[in-house]
């Protein structure tokens, strides 16, 4: 009877789907955390990056010598040596863009503010710092590229000689046919330009790394937080020729990485070169200052000449636009984001006729890599601007506009113009449930109250798609010869000597809770409690199963992580189930586990734990029930099931699974400063099956943070001269506790068809504050001057030239009359 | 005129262990902290004293650590996050209650947050929003948007008698 009632219990009650406390808080709440500034090697020396003050410039000499001479100082490196002991890192970008030539310390020419020039090694962090400022370097300062759009004109200077023009990539994306759409559309709203900006997300913690040489075996330990490892060794390796099994990165506790980890193999390469010439363990830790000069910024994109074919009814044919997409000196993890944003090419929405002339260029300005969002959020934003300009230019209701031309949940799956597959979803619900969160009809009945009492109150809305799982295949389109497609993560999954269950996972990852979620899984696959699954966390290639694609980053954990979890979990399960029936006599499928225990069902007497079968296998296996062939240690490789892009047409399957982010706010400005003030803000959230609500609910809190920060607040800026204006904390506004509200969250659940447990990645948001918050102040200045909120950022300066924009002045759009 | 000292001893208790060692004169607190003493449960994130990780108690009064000279602090009783839980390892409510309402992600902010969040309800028991807000205003968090470090702290704010 109490058998019953046990077995009701487990298939009741599993571990995936409840928020339990998450195993990793433990250590992190008693400040017991590893993160990679915390590694101490013994007789460790430490770098100091002497980086450029010019935005551009040709460096004529450089003497260490003084520096050399300092107290305490190890070594030093130039460009000049690197030159010689390290190849250009591959590039990505098909020739010409390929030419570029990027090294890990700038090499006769600098092109960015913050660009490493020399390095220095001492045997304190405040020795190499002081002796850094005994280096002389000689520069001839070059004029500098600042805007993506200069970067294409003849007469500028360009930045990399040998491709003979800035562009790093440049492809045309034609789908369906939009010179047809034009021809069948009673109008066309014309937009002149629009402007997505710079910012990053600059994880408190900043880059860092311990690097140590050992000579006997040529191999090279880099304990780090680099959030896709075998990205890194695939760029360090070949630039200064090492076998990538001779580097063993090891990842453990990141403090936040949004993308922006992925490309500080750059840094990395350094302390491996300095590692090798001194013979110590080489420790850097980058300065905050550092980090927002060199680090990594988010992409910055211009969108010219934009034409919207549409009915009179509302129904939007199609989109026809030229972008420019600025990645600053060197491309490093692009030009992928040249393609990424093609994962969602229309949204949320059912226009089917789609041409963009996509063109990126090199400026003198930090390297861009993944953040947040990752080139889908730029043109996420274009699109929601687009909506709310026809909706406003045409007089239509920016939720009625959106509803009309939304693709419908019967439609799912769904396949885009350019061949991905929307896996579910349903888009008028979320709309809903985010108006719902704002109480919509309220606040749109206060502002019709009011209007005329100079209290301005706007509503706006962000439709966003969280593409998840990337084919990596989508590379090729890029650059026909790159060797990449697919994706994939594996797990392994084992009893230990003593019963133990420990699970390994190639991630990296950076507050979104593996541990918890793997052990859920296993929990629930095995008959345990979460707190008996041990997953050890971080990559470490010298020990842990790893593959290519492995790492945190493009939302997919949920589904390539704990697909392989599932899969190596169900792998060992099977074994316990085999070894425990030839141990009782009885057939597999007669046995079950529960609470570390493998039992013949109905016969509590027949029950063998897991610490007895690991005795069996591990230590005792002579009495192996015969011809069983165990391990206990199973791993297991998922793969999403992908196909090759047809490159010449750019269209295919680009992402598994696509989560909805649906936000609306509510904002008030004040005529007199500009100042937006957030009064309400929802988020909406569709993920498929949750393994863990509240982890999930944390992304959408932490990505609405963010975007809300970028909104209002946070911009790199450069002047003419190539200075950055913002390169720390003081100029560059990190949005703080006062400057968000209280998010409010809800959620649907529609499974995906395509992932082995329904869930879909999630938690880059794809931007959705920034459209939210541009189209509730769209909303305001429709109210008063009718001017175009036309770029991303938009702080209290803005907000009030825009509020004061004479009522003649050029708004940037045009609607066309089609009399064809 | 003689020259300034170069360097110094200093004696200071850090969760509840004196220690006495000699630093030199520029070195920031945060720094002998981490570096001289090894606890890098405090955390550094920033050099302009913005992100508020290297929070800890000093004196009763919280500080941030890499805006204070270790010299400074001679003499100085400092709590930080290592020394925040109970000797039986067993969570201080704060920790419990950041750990219950998801009040951290990657965790980095996290030691500062705490001791932030410590410092305000001792001297503030029942914050309203707006007070938490502006109590943990000079701490960054890239991960939360900062929704569960408010209603982690407002869990405890709304007891009735805070244990702190
Ligand atoms: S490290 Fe002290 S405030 Fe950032
Ligand atoms: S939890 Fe990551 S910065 Fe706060």
């Amino acid at each position: 009877m109490s058998q019953t009632l046990t077995e009701d219990k487990v298939s009741i009650k599993t571990w995936s789907g409840q928020s339990i406390p998450r195993k990793e808080d433990g250590r992190l709440v008693k400040g017991q955390g590893r993160f990679a500034d915390d590694i101490r090697r013994h007789h460790e020396a430490h770098v100091y990056l002497l980086r450029s003050p010019y935005g551009h410039a040709r460096i004529r000499a450089v003497d260490v010598s003084a520096a050399e001479a300092a107290p305490g100082v190890i070594a030093t490196l130039t460009g000049a040596e690197v030159h010689f002991l390290q190849k250009p890192f591959m590039q990505i970008a098909p020739l010409p863009g390929g030419y570029i030539e990027d090294y890990c310390l700038a090499v006769d020419k600098v092109r960015f503010m913050g660009e490493p020039v020399v390095a220095v090694l001492a045997e304190t962090a405040e020795a190499a710092r002081d002796a850094a400022d005994l280096v002389e370097v000689d520069y001839e300062p070059l004029p500098a590229l600042i805007t993506g759009e200069d970067a294409l004109k003849d007469d500028g200077p360009v930045l990399h000689g040998k491709v003979g023009s800035n562009v790093v990539w440049h492809g045309l994306y034609d789908w369906g046919s939009i010179d047809e759409a034009k021809r069948k559309a009673d109008k066309i709203v014309k937009i002149d330009r629009l402007h997505f900006h710079r910012f990053t997300s600059t994880p408190i913690e900043c880059n860092a790394a311990v690097v140590e040489y050992y000579p006997g075996s040529e191999e090279y330990t880099i304990w780090c937080n680099n959030t896709m490892p075998q990205f890194a060794a695939m760029f360090m390796g070949p630039a200064l020729g090492i076998p990538t099994d001779r580097m063993h990165f090891i990842t453990q506790d990141i403090g936040g990485s949004f993308g922006n980890k992925i490309t500080n193999y750059v840094y990395i390469a350094i302390c491996a070169i300095l590692a090798k010439k001194s013979g110590r363990p080489v420790r850097w830790t980058e300065y905050r200052t550092d980090h927002i000069l060199g680090g990594s910024h988010g992409n910055e994109r211009t969108f010219l000449d934009i034409e919207v074919p549409v009915k009179n009814d509302g129904t939007i044919l199609g989109i026809d636009a030229r972008a420019i997409d600025d990645c600053g000196a060197y491309p490093r993890y692009e030009p992928l984001g040249s393609v990424i944003w093609s994962q969602v090419v229309p949204g949320a929405y059912q226009f089917r006729n789609v041409r963009v002339d996509y063109t990126q260029v090199v400026t003198n300005k930090c390297p861009v890599g993944p953040n947040r969002g990752y080139s889908r959020l730029q043109h996420l934003w274009m699109l929601e601007r687009v909506i709310d300009i026809v909706a406003h230019e045409l007089n239509l209701d920016a939720v009625a506009i959106r509803k009309q031309n939304y693709i419908q949940p019967e439609q799912m799956p769904y396949e885009t113009p350019n061949g991905c597959v929307y896996d579910s979803g349903d888009y008028p619900r979320c709309l809903d449930l985010a108006l719902d969160l704002i109480h919509y009809d309220h606040w749109r009945q206060r502002q019709r109250e009011l209007s005329g009492t100079g209290k301005l109150i706007g509503i706006g809305i962000g439709s966003t798609l969280d593409s998840g799982t990337n084919n990596f295949g989508q590379a090729r389109i890029i650059n026909h010869d790159l060797p990449f497609s697919g994706n994939g993560e594996v797990s392994n999954v084992k009893l230990d000597l003593y019963g133990e269950v420990v699970v390994t996972i190639g991630t990296t990852p950076q507050g979104q809770g593996h541990e918890t979620t793997a052990a859920q899984v296993v929990a629930d696959l095995l008959g345990l409690h979460p707190d008996q699954v041990r997953v050890l966390i971080g990559h470490d290639n010298g020990r842990n199963v790893y593959t290519g694609f492995s790492g945190t980053y493009a939302s997919q954990f949920a589904v390539t992580g704990l697909g392989a979890v599932r899969g190596a979990a169900l792998k060992l399960k099977n074994e316990i189930e085999l070894l425990a029936a030839g141990i009782f006599g009885a057939a597999p499928d007669a046995i079950e586990l529960v609470d570390g225990t493998a039992r013949v069902k109905g016969k509590a007497e027949m029950a063998i734990p897991f610490i007895g079968l690991a005795n069996i296998v591990f230590a005792n296996n002579a009495t192996i029930p015969d011809g069983l062939d165990v391990s206990l240690n199973c791993t297991y490789t998922y793969r999403p099931s992908f196909k090759i892009p047809d490159v010449e047409r750019k269209f295919g399957n680009l992402t598994l699974t696509y989560a909805t982010q649906i936000h609306a706010c509510v904002i008030e400005v004040d005529e007199a400063t500009g100042e937006t003030k957030i009064l309400e803000y929802g988020a909406a959230d569709d993920s498929g099956t949750l393994i863990h609500p509240q982890i999930v609910e944390g992304q959408v809190h932490g990505a609405a943070g963010l975007g809300i920060g970028a909104a209002l607040y946070e911009a790199l800026e450069y002047d003419a001269e190539g200075q950055m204006i913002s390169p720390n904390f003081y100029a560059y506004k990190a949005v703080t506790a006062v400057d968000v509200p209280m998010i409010k969250t809800a959620a649907i659940e529609s499974p995906s068809p395509f992932s082995p447990n329904g869930a879909k990645g999630m938690g880059e948001g794809g931007g959705a504050p920034l459209h939210a918050i541009c189209s509730a102040l769209q909303d305001v200045m429709y109210q008063r001057t009718r001017a175009i909120v036309s770029d991303s950022y938009n702080p209290a300066e803005r907000v009030y030239r825009l509020l004061r924009q004479s009522e003649t002045a050029n708004r940037g759009v045009h609607v066309i009359e089609n009399r064809a | 005129m003689t020259e300034p000292a170069k360097s110094k001893t200093i004696r200071v208790t850090v969760d509840g262990i004196e220690y006495t060692r000699d630093v030199e004169a520029r070195t920031l607190l945060v720094r002998f902290i981490r570096e001289a003493l090894n606890h890098t449960g405090t955390h550094f994130g920033c050099d302009t004293g913005h992100c508020g990780s290297c929070s800890v108690i000093v004196d009763g009064k919280v500080v941030k650590s890499c805006m204070v000279l270790a010299v400074q602090a001679d003499g100085a009783d400092i709590e930080t996050v290592e020394g925040l839980a109970n000797p039986d390892g067993s969570l201080h409510p704060i920790q419990q209650a950041f750990s219950q309402y998801h009040a951290l992600q990657c965790g980095f902010c996290t030691p500062g947050v705490l001791m932030a969040a410590k410092y305000l309800l001792e001297t503030n028991p029942h914050p309203n929003e707006e007070e938490i807000r502006r109590g943990i205003k000079g701490n960054l968090c890239r991960c939360t948007g900062y929704v569960n470090i408010v209603r982690a702290i407002q869990s405890l704010a709304n007891e009735e008698e805070v244990r702190v």
